[in-house]
C-alpha cells in the first residue's frame, strides 16, 4: 500500500527527508513482524513444510516399513507405477466426482438458505442461523457414523422409509454398490457442509448494496434479471471464497468414506489410498509418492481457484 | 488448675502423638513409594475384552511378589488397527511395548525384521506343552516359536435344530456346504456367513480353500517376488463356487454384502435362521439376550452346533483359527520378566478363568479340565475337536497384501464368478507384491 501512494506521487526532497523517519519505523515494525511471526514460522516449517519434503524424499524409495534393510533408492518408480495404475485414476475420478457434485449442489442449496435468512425478520435471523449451523458443529466421524447407520439394511431408519418407495427394492443395501454407496457419503457430505456454505454467502449477500436491486426493481428488472445481472456479479468474491474452501476440503475427503465403505465397491478415494498405502501396508515409499501427487492435485486446485478468484475479484471490482 | 492450663496441658500430647503418627506413616509411605518404584512396571498391549486380559494382569501382579506390575493398554478394535499400531511402534523402536497380544497372521511380518525379543527356550518348552497343533503353528515363524500362545478362537457351525430336521439333515454326522446350502434354500431359510470386504472374508475364503485340500499360499516363507499362491487351482475354484452360490442366490441375505460376524449372529437369531458359522462368543451373548428378554427362551434350546462344513465330502473341515499370542517386544527393556509374565498369564488356570468370564477358548488343552468350563459351554468339546482340526491363515510377512487382495477380489460374495475370480485375484496379488500394482 505505502509503496502505491510513494510511486503515485512523485515526493519532494522535503517530503523525502520527512519519510525518511517513516522508512526507519516501518523498518523496525518488518523487524517486529518477522520476530512476532517467527515462532510460527518455525512451527509452520516444523509441522508443515519438513512432512512435505520429507514424502517426496521418502516417495523415491522402495520403502517398507517392516523391512527397512531392503530400503532401494528407485527415484521416480513409484511415481511411474501409481499413475500407470488403474486404481489411482479410477480413485481421481471418484474424487473428483464427489469434489464438483459435493460443491455444486452445496452452493445451490446454500444459496437458497442464505436468501432465506436474508428476507428472514431481523429478530429470528440469529435464531436460523444458529439453528442451521448445528450439522456443521457435529464431527464429522459422528456424523458419518449416524448416516451409515440411517441406511444400514438391518436397522437404518431411513432404510425403512425406502422400503414405501415404489421402483426401490425393500431390500437395497446401499452399502453394497458404488453409486448407492457415493449417494449416501454425497449426501452427508453436502448435509454437513451446506450450512457453512450458507453463512458464507449470506455475508456476501450482504455486500450487495439495496440501492442497486432496489434501482433494477424500478427499473422493470424480473427476479431472475436482478438475480443474474445485479446480486450474483456482486457476490462473486463470496462465492469464490466459498467455492475454493469447499473444493479443497471435498478433494480431502476421508472420513465419510473410510467409515461408511471404506473404499469398497469402487468408493476409494485418494486420500484413502494414500492412507491404505502408508498406514495399512506400512509401504512408506509408495504411500510418500501418493501423498506428493495427491498435494500435487491441491496446490493445483488452489492455483486455478486463485486465479479464477483474483479474474472474478477485478471483475466485481469494476462492475460497482 | 485454670481451665485453660487443663486444657493445654491435656492436648499437648495430642501434637506429639499426632507428629509421631504422621511420621510412622510418612515413613511407611515413603518406604512404600520407593519399593513400588523399584518394581519394574511392564506394559502390556492387549486387544478389547471384557476386562479379562486387565483381570489376569493384576492376578499375575500379585503372584509375582513385587518382581514385576503389569499395567494394561488397550489396542484399537480391529486387527488390522492393532496390527498398524503394534508394526509403528515396533519399528519406531518403542521400549514400552513388554508384552503385546498378537493376532497370528500378523506375527511373521514383526518378526522377520527382528521386532520380537527371541523366546527363551526354558519359557518355550513350558508354555507350549499341551497347546493344540493350530495355535502352535500360529505363534511361529519359519518353525521358531517367535510368539507365546494365549488363547485360541476357532468357527462353529451353529444350527436351528427345528430348520435342520425340516430339511431332513442329520447333525451327528459332518455336513458338507453343498448340503447346509440346499438345506437353507429348501427351507426360505438365510445361512450366516460374513460377506463383507473384511478380515472375515480372508477367514472364510482360507476355510474353504484349506478345507478343498489347496493352499492360499504354497511357500509362506518365500520372498515377495517368490511368493506362489494357490488361488488358481480346483480348491480355489470349488471355494469361489460355495461363495457365488450363497451370493447369486440370496442365500446369505439381502446384508450379505456388508455382514460381519455380529450381523451374522443377529440374523442367524431371526426368524430366518437356519445355519452359521461363527466364532463361540455367540452362544454367551446369545444367553444374554434371551436373559435380557430380547430373544425368546425357546431360541436356546433350538440351537445345535457342530464342527464347521466341509467342502469335500470325504476330506475333513478345515476350521477356521483365530486367537491372541503373546510377542515381546524386541527394545522392552525387561525381556525376562515379561516372558516371566507371560508365563504367569498363558497359565491353564488363567486361560480356563478368561473362557469362563471372556468367551475365549484356551489354547491349552489342560485348560479344557476345568469342569466350570463344560457348565459355561457346553460345546467346549467340539470347540477343542475344531481347535484340533483348524488350519490357520498364511504365515507370511505379506499377509496384509494376501489378505485385502482377497477381499477386493471376493467380495461381495454375489460378484465372485468361479471360472476367472481366483486367477485373477492371484495375479492382483502377484502385482502387488512385485511393487507394479497398488493395493
Amino acid at each position: 500500500m505505502s509503496t502505491s501512494v510513494k510511486t503515485s506521487s512523485p515526493a519532494t526532497g522535503k517530503q523525502k527527508r520527512a519519510a525518511q523517519p517513516y522508512s526507519e519505523r516501518a523498518k523496525g515494525e518488518r523487524r517486529l513482524g518477522w520476530l512476532l511471526a517467527g515462532p510460527a514460522f518455525v512451527v509452520m516449517l516444523a509441522v508443515t513444510a519438513y512432512p512435505i519434503v520429507q514424502a517426496a524424499y521418502d516417495s523415491l524409495f522402495n520403502y517398507r516399513l517392516t523391512a527397512p534393510s531392503e530400503r532401494e533408492f528407485i527415484g521416480l518408480g513409484n511415481y511411474g507405477v501409481i499413475l500407470t495404475d488403474f486404481v489411482w485414476w479410477r480413485d481421481l475420478g471418484v474424487t473428483l466426482l464427489i469434489t464438483v457434485v459435493t460443491v455444486v449442489v452445496e452452493l445451490i442449496l446454500g444459496f437458497a438458505l442464505a436468501l432465506v435468512m436474508h428476507k428472514a425478520l431481523k429478530s429470528v435471523r440469529g435464531l436460523l442461523r444458529t439453528a442451521i449451523l448445528v450439522p456443521y458443529g457435529i464431527i464429522t466421524v459422528v456424523s458419518a457414523f449416524a448416516w451409515f447407520y440411517a441406511f444400514d439394511i438391518n436397522s437404518g431408519y431411513i432404510n425403512n422409509w425406502f422400503n414405501w418407495v415404489p421402483g426401490i427394492d425393500p431390500d437395497l443395501n446401499w452399502f453394497a454398490g458404488t453409486w448407492s454407496s457415493l449417494f449416501v457419503i454425497m449426501a452427508s457430505e453436502i448435509w454437513k457442509t451446506t450450512p457453512f456454505i450458507s453463512l458464507l454467502l449470506l455475508a456476501g449477500l450482504a455486500q450487495v448494496p439495496d440501492e442497486l436491486t432496489e434501482a433494477a426493481e424500478v427499473d422493470g428488472a424480473t427476479w431472475w434479471e436482478r438475480m443474474s445481472r445485479v446480486i450474483l456479479p456482486n457476490m462473486k468474491a463470496a462465492i469464490m471464497v466459498a467455492v475454493l474452501f469447499r473444493a479443497l476440503d471435498a478433494f480431502r475427503i476421508f472420513d465419510n468414506v473410510f467409515i461408511m465403505t471404506n473404499g469398497a465397491f469402487g468408493t476409494e478415494v485418494l486420500s484413502l489410498l494414500a492412507y491404505r498405502t502408508s498406514i495399512s501396508r506400512l509401504e512408506i515409499g509408495m504411500g510418500s509418492a501418493v501423498s506428493v501427487l495427491l498435494f500435487i492435485c491441491v496446490l493445483l486446485i488452489c492455483f486455478i481457484a486463485i486465479k479464477l478468484f483474483k479474474v472474478d475479484l477485478a471483475g466485481a471490482r469494476g462492475s460497482k | 488448675m485454670p481451665q485453660h492450663e487443663r486444657f493445654d496441658s491435656r492436648n499437648r500430647k495430642k501434637p506429639r502423638a499426632l507428629t509421631g503418627v504422621t511420621l510412622a506413616l510418612g515413613a511407611m509411605l515413603l518406604s512404600g513409594c520407593s519399593e513400588a518404584e523399584n518394581v519394574p512396571t511392564l506394559t502390556w498391549y492387549i486387544n478389547p475384552d471384557d476386562g479379562g486380559q486387565a483381570a489376569i494382569a493384576e492376578r499375575c501382579t500379585a503372584d509375582s511378589g513385587g518382581a514385576y506390575r503389569i499395567e494394561t493398554s488397550l489396542l484399537p478394535n480391529d486387527a488390522a488397527s492393532q496390527r498398524e499400531q503394534l508394526a509403528r511402534r515396533l519399528a519406531a523402536g518403542d521400549s514400552s511395548l513388554d508384552i503385546m497380544s498378537l493376532d497370528p497372521p500378523f506375527i511373521p511380518e514383526l518378526a522377520e525384521p527382528g521386532f520380537l525379543a527371541p523366546v527363551p527356550e526354558d519359557v518355550a518348552q513350558r508354555t507350549t506343552e499341551n497347546v493344540v497343533e493350530g495355535a502352535l503353528a500360529g505363534a511361529q515363524w519359519k518353525d521358531e516359536l517367535v510368539t507365546v500362545p494365549f488363547w485360541a478362537n476357532t468357527q462353529l457351525l451353529w444350527y436351528r435344530k427345528s430348520v435342520a430336521e425340516a430339511a431332513g439333515l442329520d447333525m451327528s454326522q459332518p455336513v458338507t456346504w453343498q448340503q447346509i446350502m440346499d438345506a437353507a434354500a429348501s427351507q426360505d431359510k438365510f445361512l450366516g456367513v460374513q460377506g463383507q470386504r473384511g478380515e472375515s472374508m480372508t477367514v472364510w475364503v482360507n476355510a474353504l480353500i484349506e478345507s478343498g485340500g489347496g493352499q492360499i499360499i504354497q511357500n509362506p516363507e518365500a520372498p515377495a517376488a517368490e511368493v506362489e499362491l494357490g488361488l488358481a487351482s480346483e480348491a480355489g475354484t470349488k471355494a469361489a463356487e460355495i461363495v457365488s452360490t450363497i451370493g447369486d442366490e440370496g442365500l446369505g441375505g439381502p446384508g450379505l454384502a456388508t455382514q460381519d460376524e455380529n450381523f451374522s449372529m443377529i440374523l442367524f437369531q431371526g426368524d430366518n435362521g437356519s445355519f452359521m458359522v461363527n466364532w463361540p462368543f455367540v452362544w454367551p451373548a446369545t444367553n444374554s439376550a434371551v436373559e435380557a428378554g430380547s430373544l425368546d427362551e425357546e431360541l436356546i434350546e433350538d440351537i445345535g452346533w457342530t464342527t464347521y462344513p466341509r467342502v469335500d465330502e470325504n476330506e475333513p473341515a478345515a476350521p477356521p483359527l483365530g486367537g491372541i499370542n503373546l510377542g515381546v517386544g524386541a527394545a522392552s527393556q525387561h525381556p525376562d520378566l515379561a516372558y516371566q509374565a507371560i508365563e504367569c498369564i498363558v497359565s491353564p488356570e488363567n486361560q480356563a478363568e478368561y473362557f469362563i468370564t471372556n468367551g475365549n477358548p484356551p489354547s491349552n488343552t489342560a485348560a479344557y479340565e476345568d469342569p466350570r468350563i463344560e457348565e459355561a459351554f457346553p460345546m467346549a468339546d467340539t470347540i477343542r475337536e475344531s481347535l484340533e482340526l483348524s488350519a490357520p491363515r498364511p504365515q507370511t510377512p505379506y499377509y496384509n497384501e494376501v489378505s485385502i487382495g482377497l477381499q477386493q477380489n471376493w467380495a461381495p460374495p454375489g460378484s465372485v464368478v468361479p471360472a476367472t475370480t481366483p486367477e485373477q485375484t492371484a495375479e492382483f496379488i502377484l502385482a502387488v507384491l512385485r511393487g507394479e500394482s497398488l493395493l
